[in-house]
């Protein structure tokens, strides 16, 4: 069934990506296709809305969007084009919503025609894979990673590594260090948890979506990582999701309450409801470390983009209902996809943004 | 000496036979000579405007890197997203260093390839093995690059830590034996600019006049020394064109080397170390990149573009030397 979906959403993205080629000016055409198309569902509404970001949620929003199609008759195109291009569209107004794994910085916010709404829909994880077949339930906390990433930590049989996993039998290998080569929202995720555990690590290296790694092989995307870690002695770090689907192992981590934590859609829920106090000051607060014992550490959001202040009160009354609906509805199909679900509160402070949207 | 009488005595007897021709249907030929002449002009034209308007375009876009790192920037060695620090020199030398490695690999392998195929193979071979190597032609990028990394990667591994084990004293096996590296990376444009070598190559030398040939075996000459003479003298500017058609697929190709170069940061000599190209980097982080970043992505593009125009110019001027030396010896 999910194989199913994601195929269908390929070829939707794909059709996506040819019919709004041309930005705003096929919109006419668009609109006239779903009126057909949109005979299985529910009649059409006659709008279509168009998004561009994040690759991180595609699987998840291409569900979301589909179902919403059937269920209302609006279509949503939707581009997995990355964050990066997807803020550049947002600001030029050719889609009408963006989406993004790293929350705009102030600076950012500013340098947008209007003010924009941040809407966390789901949460992810960033887990720490690694290739020793002999080795199941490896633990390891912050600091140790970031010496691992930082190339201070060399073997799998550290001192470091073996006081946080007594009992376990790690082998005399090097690491084969695995990183993202490309730009990302994981690295993004990943780079701010080190500089939270690390000093050295904000000094040396610093966070962002592409940083200068001190060590290690670049792989492009989650696959291109993830062939790297198949490496013999291989460790790095990709999407929960993605680590599920392609069997890896993964590391348990230590948490700010001490606890050693398996990363999963529940513990990143933990995780965003550990942060929530200042998640309600401002949604683009960071969930990483949060309290809680079942808190998973290296956690994230991902969020939509939108104008406060739409041109087409048209639309905007369909982005609303979508981001209602996304939040009333599409939350419950979080978790067979391994995405983390929002905590109730924080649908709440979502649906009060959503209704300022004009 | 025939060329030499045949350019005396044409040009009265071109221009009669062409007047009658004139006469006859004078507006339309004419309108349709004019017409052809400036529309193939146009063409001609519109190459070169693009190719002017991407380096204009380039240029344009990598201003505030230009300005910011100036010439430095082909020099130093750190590329710092966060601290908007930029330089290109790990990038450049991955692409001349893999690019070398490939013609190093693929230039004996290529011209021995076509020799055997043109002149010493039988006849039943000949068609298959030239199949064969057109077809490697046309394998897509991406094909080659899984390849490499679900086969040649691994098998690259066990031969890195026997060269790491026992040649360390030397800086170019020193390292831990990972197989993403500049050595794979160098491999697998080898492979992928293999089949342009050979095709080419076969072609340049199957067309040296047959009278070269029985002349040197004529005079007694040996299988080696009417290769190695006649044959190869005659056939080198074009084996020089099909070598730099090579290196040119070689400095651009993306995909493949990509996916097996492990996209580590710094200039290694080592060819276990991994590595990276200009292509390469442009390929991985231009989606996300936002700001000074993306001038210096441009930046690297407009080295590259460079990069490729100076080694065709170089290689033009190599086959137009050649051309000449010949001309003069005969």
């Amino acid at each position: 069934m999910k194989k199913f979906t994601l195929g269908a959403g390929t070829l939707a993205v794909g059709a996506a990506i040819v019919l709004s080629g041309c930005g705003g000016r096929e919109q006419t055409a668009q609109n006239g296709d779903s009126g057909t198309t949109a005979a299985t569902g529910a009649p059409s509404s006659g709008i279509e809305l168009t998004g561009a970001g994040a690759t991180f949620p595609y699987p998840i929003y291409s569900k979301w969007f589909d179902a919403y199609k059937m269920a209302k008759g609006t279509a949503v195109n939707y581009q997995s084009v990355g964050s990066g291009a997807g803020i550049k569209q947002l600001k030029a107004k050719t889609v009408d919503f963006g989406a993004s794994d790293a929350p705009l910085k102030d600076k950012d916010l500013k340098e947008m025609p209007s003010e924009v709404l941040h809407i966390p829909t789901v949460a992810g994880a960033v887990v720490l894979a690694y290739n020793l077949p002999d080795v199941k339930g490896l633990k390891l906390d912050g600091p140790t990673i970031a010496d691992i990433f930082l190339g201070k930590i060399k073997k799998w049989n550290d001192p470091k590594i073996a006081a946080l996993n007594t009992g376990l039998k790690l082998p005399d290998t090097p690491f084969t260090i695995a990183h993202r080569s490309d730009g990302s929202g994981t690295t993004y995720l990943f780079t701010n948890y080190l500089e939270a555990v690390s000093p050295e690590w904000k000094t040396k290296v610093g966070s962002g979506k592409s940083v200068q790694w001190p060590v290690g092989l670049g792989g492009k995307g989650n696959d291109g990582v993830t062939g790297v870690i198949k490496s013999p002695g291989g460790f790095g770090y990709v999407e929960l999701t993605y680590a599920l689907e392609n069997g890896l192992s993964y590391a348990s981590v230590k948490n700010n309450a001490g606890k050693f934590v398996e990363p999963s859609a529940e513990s990143t829920t933990a995780a965003a409801k550990g942060a929530l106090e200042a998640v309600k000051k401002d949604v683009r607060a960071p969930i990483m470390n949060a309290a809680g014992e079942g808190a998973y550490p290296i956690a994230g959001f991902t969020y939509i983009l939108a104008y406060k202040k739409m041109d087409d009160p048209k639309k905007a009354a369909a982005l609303k209902d979508l981001l209602h609906w996304a939040m009333k509805d599409g939350e419950k199909m979080a978790p067979e996809l391994h995405y983390a679900a929002l905590p109730d509160e924080l649908v709440a402070i979502n649906e009060k943004a959503i209704d300022s949207i004009q | 000496m025939v060329a030499e009488s045949f350019e005396n005595a044409p040009p009265r007897a071109a221009a009669s036979a062409k007047e009658p021709i004139r006469r006859e249907g004078f507006s339309l030929s004419h309108l349709v000579e004019s017409g052809f002449y400036w529309g193939t002009a146009f063409f001609a034209g519109l190459v070169l405007l693009i190719t002017v308007l991407i380096a204009f375009q380039l240029w344009r876009t990598s201003l505030p890197a230009i300005h910011a790192f100036g010439w430095k920037f082909l020099t130093t060695s750190t590329w710092d997203p966060v601290a908007d620090v930029y330089g290109a020199w790990p990038f450049i030398y991955g692409t001349l260093m893999s690019s070398f490695l490939a013609l190093l690999l693929a230039v004996p392998i290529g011209v021995g390839t076509a020799v055997f195929l043109a002149e010493l193979s039988p006849k039943w071979m000949r068609t298959p093995l030239s199949f064969m190597v057109e077809l490697l032609a046309a394998v897509p990028s991406v094909v080659y690059g899984l390849w490499g990394v679900l086969v040649m990667v691994p098998a690259l591994r066990p031969f890195q830590s026997w060269l790491s084990e026992h040649f360390s004293s030397i800086p170019l096996f020193v390292g831990a034996p990972m197989g993403y590296s500049m050595m794979a990376g160098g491999l697998i444009l080898a492979i992928m600019i293999l089949p342009f070598i050979t095709a080419i190559s076969r072609e340049v030398i199957k067309a040296v006049p047959p009278t070269q040939r029985e002349a040197a075996f004529g005079l007694g000459a040996t299988h080696w020394e009417a290769i190695k003479g006649p044959i190869l003298k005659s056939a080198r500017s074009g084996i020089i064109g099909a070598i730099i058609l090579g290196l040119a697929r070689a400095l651009g190709e993306t995909m493949a080397i990509t996916m097996v170069i492990g996209n580590g940061n710094g200039a290694n000599i080592s060819l276990l170390a991994p590595a990276n190209t200009l292509s390469s980097a442009l390929a991985n982080q231009f989606a996300e990149a936002s700001g000074q970043q993306v001038s210096a992505l441009m930046y690297l593009a407009l080295v590259l573009f460079g990069i490729t125009i100076v080694v065709n110019a170089m290689a033009r001027f190599l086959i137009w030397r050649m051309a000449r030396d010949l001309g003069r010896a005969a």
